[in-house]
């Protein structure tokens, strides 16, 4: 029983990563109904700007998360504009296709400028240090991840829940036309969606950082396709279904690795997001509608 | 409310106590109806009413949540669309879905499919049958194209032609399934009254050369009484009047539920 | 008859023309004018034709958008690699097999995806190929993670050729047919396609199985000429790579298909030395293509001996203007 439990809070902060990607994943699909496969390498950018402002400019931890959200939610805003946009009006596959070229390009680029090997984050930044809890075992980056996710995704609810911007988020992404009679600005919308969702992933990318204590060009493939898994889990464009499907995520993993073979980790998340998909496309909190004819 | 006598007449459809409704909403409700063979009838109804739903469900689109259909004494209730189509119903659709890149007389040809002459490994080894095959679908979807005056378009884009052939074309493609009973989902839809005349001659026309049962939704209602020889009102889902158009235009149930709804 | 005789002296003719250019390929090798380097990139580029051509039934013409490719290509190569390393079969058993095996993965994944729509097809053929990743990585009489080395040497130009060229060919003559229409049909418009009487399911079905045996084929091929597979090879972004080209193409046209796997190898080659500028421009091109040519070079257009005539034809009347 105390390794099952030890198993969920090591599950818990892996699930808080996951969720906090997943995030980003469904506000994009919800608002543009895009698959932003480009998304996990928005999360490895946030990595690698928190490792550089934690080794070159000394910062703390807090710091270069917020140095990492601020300069994500840029990247975002540009990738949108540049990329996604003038694909607005054009074939779902040409705008997936685009997706995967931005993430290709994000990865290379990387590559490119910093060499492939992978980076190993100052642990000074963080000294590990393990709490005892009832016999549990308790780091104090889990307690730093999964209290700056829960956090952050408090503001998120705020954010969408009462404020205007979260209200015209919730308009466009239930029905584009009708929010510009509304006098909802679309565009300025949809980048703001993809600077909340860039941010958030540039977070978890720090996190992942602290949590793995390596950065490397590509480490955001394998967590981008899990969380994308998390997102489709909960239901793709739902908020409150991102976070459930990322913690799920976290948990069954840990739960995979822990008691069966690691080997099979990631297939377990494709098996998972593939019993979903025949069983129910919508996901956990997904509504079932029709097609009209 | 099946009318008097018309039990000995052999019905190629019939409709009983259809339901369907979607998140607890009913669309159609203890829907009854039928048709008899050669007949041509006309399903009205105000905006919202369940008409095209009663289409969608007699062509396998929607399954019903209750009742039955038989077609030609057959039970296809619940039976997939291409199924259902096999067994001799066609139709047509209120907001036009052509395959729109691909060209008229392919449009045409598809619909000839389910009676492809040749197999699978002919078409890939090219054998001879399959020219012959070929030769014999292209024939055979002129013929409709000719009967809808199309047949000069036939290397056009389904979706660069005008709004009133792509009508044309949809019962023309419609036909090359060599349907026995066809459906037909406000046809004159957009078209000007000199358009909506010579289409109706043109199902009069090919329903007597191939002997079809024709139903029938449209809006214009001096069309529908004009050509309609018996007609069924929809209103919330029900049946509200059947009849002969001059008895349904003197139903007082049937100007009600059009009151404020159209000017006929 | 007139027609069947035209059709008999155009096919002569198609005869004539890949003949020729099989035997001065075959030229070039034995006299050596053709080296190591080259034959490598000449058979990258027949499997990525094969496999872009094989793709582009599923995704061009089917319009069931399909990321799980690679996975197809995988099951082809472990399974042509079984056959003839480890059971001492001759290559074209392990050339069957391969087609087989894939064939049948690609029934049994089809038919519970196929019902999906759009992304959701897409991540659900994902999710499989990468699962037919990682069960090939947890077998253990495949060598796991670490594949199967040293794998004998057995694919050739004829093999290479032969190969591409009856793809291409199973691939046009059945687009070209009637079956072929019923399956555009489904990408023009599944609904109105089902009730037109095509049985829409069996046909996306079809052309997923017909596509993952040229996969399968396609994998068959590069296991006898890289000496070496392994799971990691054929992951997604391998999946990723067949479908740029099918779409650098233009999604619905064999031709583009095909012009796009060379012109994507021959990229690959003169890059070869700069991986990452490779990967960047890569990544450039297809941003900028989506953006500027969203339906691909060749849009869902072939080129053909007519489209040849045409340029033919308008060269001589600018001359003649002249």
């Amino acid at each position: 029983m105390l390794e099952f439990t030890q198993q969920i809070v090591n599950g818990l902060s892996l699930g808080a990563i996951y969720a906090l990607i997943a995030l980003g994943y469904t506000m994009v699909y919800g608002i543009i109904k895009l698959i932003n496969f480009a998304h996990g390498d928005i999360m490895m950018v946030g990595a690698f700007v928190g490792y550089f402002s934690l080794t070159l400019l000394g910062t703390n931890i807090m710091v270069a998360m917020v140095t990492a959200m601020i300069a994500c939610a840029v990247l975002g805003v540009i990738i949108e504009k540049v990329a996604y946009r003038p694909l607005r009006n054009s074939t779902r596959i040409a705008a997936l296709i685009t997706a995967i070229g931005v993430s290709l390009f994000l990865e290379y680029i990387t590559i490119f400028l910093l060499g492939p090997s992978q980076k190993v984050f100052p642990e000074s930044a963080f000294p590990i240090k393990a709490y005892d809890l009832a016999g549990l075992s308790v780091l104090n980056k889990d307690i730093f991840v999964v209290v700056s996710a829960v956090v952050l995704m408090l503001i998120l609810q705020y954010i969408i829940k009462w404020t205007k911007t979260g209200k015209a988020m919730r308009a466009v992404s239930l029905d584009q036309e009708a929010a510009v009679l509304m006098g909802i600005s679309v565009d300025k919308t949809i980048s703001i969606t993809f600077a909340i969702g860039s941010a958030l992933a540039a977070a978890a990318g720090v996190m992942y950082g602290v949590y793995y204590s390596t950065v490397n060009p590509l480490m955001g493939i394998i967590p981008g396709l899990k969380a994308f898994v998390a997102a489709v889990l909960g239901g793709i464009g739902i908020i409150p279904g991102a976070m459930v499907g990322g913690f799920l995520m976290g948990l069954l993993e840990t739960m995979v690795s822990g008691y069966g073979s690691s080997l099979y980790r990631d297939a377990v998340a494709f098996g998972v997001l593939i019993l979903i998909l025949l069983i129910k496309p919508t996901g956990l909190f997904g509504k079932d509608t029709g097609e009209k004819v | 409310m099946a009318g008097f006598g018309v039990e000995e007449k052999m019905s190629i459809i019939e409709i009983n106590s259809l339901d369907k409704s979607f998140g607890g909403l009913s669309a159609v409700l203890n829907v009854n109806f039928f048709l008899e063979q050669n007949e041509l009838v006309g399903l009205i109804g105000p905006n919202g009413a369940g008409k095209t739903t009663v289409f969608n469900l007699i062509t396998g689109v929607y399954k019903p949540d209750q009742g039955s259909i038989i077609f030609n004494g057959q039970n296809i209730t619940g039976m997939a669309p291409h199924a259902i189509c096999a067994r001799g119903i066609a139709r047509t659709f209120q907001n036009i879905r052509l395959f729109n890149d691909l060209s008229v007389l392919d449009n045409v040809k598809i619909a000839a499919h389910k009676n492809v002459p040749y197999n699978f490994f002919s078409a890939i080894f090219r054998t001879p049958g399959f020219f012959k095959g070929e030769e014999i679908i292209e024939k055979e979807a002129m013929k409709y194209l000719e009967i809808f005056k199309l047949d000069d378009k036939k290397d056009e884009l389904a979706k660069n032609m005008p709004y009133g052939e792509q009508r044309r074309l949809e019962i023309a493609r419609a036909m090359a399934t060599k349907p026995t009973m066809l459906i037909l989902d406000e046809p004159a839809a957009g078209m000007n009254p000199q358009e909506t005349n010579e289409l109706m001659n043109l199902i009069a026309q090919i329903r007597r050369e191939f002997k079809l049962s024709i139903l029938l939704i449209e809006h214009d209602m001096s069309l529908v009484m004009g050509v309609c020889e018996r007609i069924y009102v929809l209103d919330y889902g029900q049946i509200i009047a059947e009849g002969k158009p001059e008895d349904i235009r003197r139903n007082k149930r049937v100007v009600e539920a059009y009151l404020g709804e159209e000017g006929e | 008859m007139q027609i069947l005789k035209n059709k008999f002296i155009r096919f002569c003719a198609d005869v004539l023309i890949l003949a020729a250019l099989f035997t001065l390929v075959q030229y070039f090798i034995t006299t050596g004018l053709l080296n190591q380097y080259y034959q490598i990139n000449l058979a990258s580029m027949c499997i990525n034709i094969i496999l872009s051509v094989s793709l582009s039934l599923i995704n061009g013409f089917t319009g069931q958008l399909s990321l799980g490719h690679a996975g197809f290509m995988a099951v082809g190569a472990y399974a042509s690699v079984i056959l003839t390393q480890m059971l001492g079969q001759p290559f074209i058993a392990g050339i069957f097999a391969a087609c087989l095996a894939a064939g049948v993965c690609g029934f049994i994944i089809g038919v519970p995806t196929l019902r999906l729509k759009g992304d959701y097809l897409a991540i659900a053929t994902l999710a499989f190929g990468e699962i037919i990743r990682v069960t090939l990585q947890n077998i253990d009489y495949v060598n796991g993670p670490a594949g199967v080395l040293g794998i004998t040497k057995l694919t050739t130009w004829p093999w290479l050729f032969a190969a591409a060229v009856i793809t291409t060919l199973v691939v046009v003559n059945l687009i070209n047919s009637s079956y072929g229409r019923a399956i555009i049909s489904v990408r023009e418009d599944e609904v109105a396609s089902e009730l037109m009487g095509i049985n829409t399911t069996k046909y996306k079905v079809i052309a997923f199985v017909i596509g993952a045996m040229f996969a399968g084929l396609a994998g068959a091929m590069y296991a006898h000429f890289f000496y070496i597979i392994k799971p990691e090879t054929f992951n997604f972004l391998k999946s990723f790579d067949i479908l740029v080209m099918v779409v650098l193409g233009g999604l619905g046209s064999t031709s583009g298909a095909i012009i796009a796997a060379i012109f994507i190898t021959a990229l690959t080659a003169a890059l070869q030395s700069f991986p990452a500028i490779r990967m960047i421009l890569y990544a450039l091109i297809l941003i900028i293509v989506m953006i500027y040519r969203p339906q691909g070079l060749m849009g869902n257009k072939e080129l053909s001996r007519q489209t040849f005539g045409r340029i033919w034809s308008g060269r001589k009347n600018e001359h003649n203007r002249n």
